[in-house]
């Protein structure tokens, strides 16, 4: 598919709307549907999409696979570690209290930390999932 | 109108279903997936789920398409004819499904808002959840504040699951045939 | 009550249990281990289903808070599913990580050729 001129322009001009989509997901997911899950997933739909009409390496030099494989445990200690700042001020454990003296924007700024969490997972297990499937047929 | 919305949305799903229990190519089976994901999505909004069917579209029939097709070209994509008696699956099938519709008389009608599940602990995430959060979105509030230890398990078995993947997938290929006569069964090929 | 009515009153149920039957059936019957998964999803998605259903109340809206509407479906049920359909999907490709490795291994992906090449060693 690589030298497919129309797949390759289509998708070059699909790309940034997805990934603007996939941000507005993530972002808005407090004021409509949508949340830390959709927008993981729409960005790994993404990358698998450049992937799949650019090839690999060029996946690779957008996101290299180490650094994605990287990103799987520390999008999961991003939201443990959130979680721990409320034991710390002497509250429950993921209380998001002690994070601004508002309680409203607390909460705010907590399921935001949170949901970057579960999109930064989310995204890469996706992504490195579609790397160890398609690197094996390679080999 | 709902209701009649839903039960068309359920009869394409049944449809679809029969065709991927009959079907013997396994690249058909894979597309026929992605279509049943798709319709799955559109009657999980007709069910007024709109986060759950966006995330159904984009990882029922988006990822997971692509994820079965990637392993169908590591491994082979016909299935072969089938040499197994069909009558105990069936038996075992049917028991199981008519003890199923035996247990759904005393369940409460669909859309009732009279139903148990409405009654314990949903009316205090509706009426309590703006005051306490200020999020509108109920779904959102609920996943990552009231319920976000849950949340926090679901992650980890996210990532569980990708560092399983990458640890059988990584590594050189064993071929077949080759260490068919190979007692050693931790040896690789050169 | 009738049988009509009563088919109206609970079709969701009985579409649930022919979606999860059909997927019974697929992972009993079939010896292909990537159509087993197909199942299994089926299976799995025969749940959301399940779960879902429940939850909506005729005349209701998606929870998504405004003064406009009073009626709202039960959120909990959305939550629980959300987080299980990606699990779901996480856990399937592990399963279809199996599947390659013992393709690779093995030469093919049907049961009873597993089976039978297990007895020859």
């Amino acid at each position: 598919m690589k030298y497919d001129v129309i797949m390759r322009i289509g998708v070059k001009l699909v790309l940034p709307f997805i990934l603007l989509f996939a941000f507005y997901v993530h972002f808005h997911g407090d004021y409509g549907p949508g949340g830390g899950f959709q927008a993981g997933v729409m960005m790994a739909g993404m990358l698998i999409l450049y992937a799949i009409v650019f090839g690999n390496d060029a996946l690779n030099r957008v996101a290299p696979r180490s650094f994605v494989e990287r990103c799987v445990p520390l999008g999961a200690l991003l939201f443990a570690s959130v979680g721990l700042i409320g034991p710390y001020f002497g509250y429950r454990y993921l209380d998001y209290a002690p994070l601004s003296t508002n309680s409203i924007h607390a909460r705010e700024w907590g399921i935001l930390l949170v949901e970057l969490g579960v999109l930064i997972t989310v995204a890469a297990t996706m992504t490195s999932i579609y790397y160890a499937f398609t690197e094996r047929g390679q080999s | 109108m709902e209701a009649y919305i839903l039960m068309a949305l359920l009869l394409l799903l049944t449809i679809v279903t029969i065709a991927i229990v009959f079907q013997r190519s396994l690249f058909a089976v894979v597309i026929l997936a992605g279509i049943y994901s798709f319709l799955m999505a559109t009657a999980m909004i007709v069910l007024d789920a709109v986060d759950v069917a966006m995330t159904e579209a984009a990882v029922g029939a988006g990822v997971a398409t692509v994820f079965f097709l990637a392993s169908l070209h590591l491994t082979r994509a016909r299935e072969y004819p089938r040499p197994r008696a069909v009558w105990l699956p069936l038996f075992v099938a049917g028991v199981v499904g008519a003890a199923l519709i035996g247990g759904t008389y005393d369940l409460p009608l669909f859309g009732s808002a009279a139903s148990p599940i409405h009654q314990h602990i949903a009316p205090h995430y509706l009426n309590e959840s703006m005051g306490e959060t200020g999020v509108p979105n109920v779904v959102t509030a609920v996943l990552a504040d009231y319920r976000s230890i849950d949340t926090l398990g679901e992650t980890t078995v996210i990532f569980t699951a990708g560092i399983g993947i990458m640890v059988l997938l990584r590594g050189r290929r064993r071929r077949r045939g080759e260490d068919k006569d190979d007692v050693d069964p931790g040896a690789r090929e050169t | 009550m009738s049988v009509i009515e009563q088919f109206v009153s609970h079709h969701n149920y009985y579409v649930t249990i022919l979606l999860m039957v059909s997927g019974l059936y697929i992972v009993i019957a079939s010896g292909n281990m990537i159509k087993k998964l197909v199942g299994l999803s089926l299976f799995q998605t025969s749940v959301y289903l399940l779960y879902l259903s429940p939850a909506k109340i005729v005349g209701g809206t998606a929870p998504i808070l405004d003064e406009k509407f009073q009626v709202y479906s039960n959120p909990l049920p959305h939550v629980l599913i959300l987080t299980a359909i990606v699990v779901g999907i996480a856990t399937i490709s592990l399963g279809l990580a199996i599947v390659v490795r013992i393709y690779e291994v093995y030469g093919t992906i049907e049961e009873d050729e597993i089976f039978s090449s297990d007895g020859e060693i």
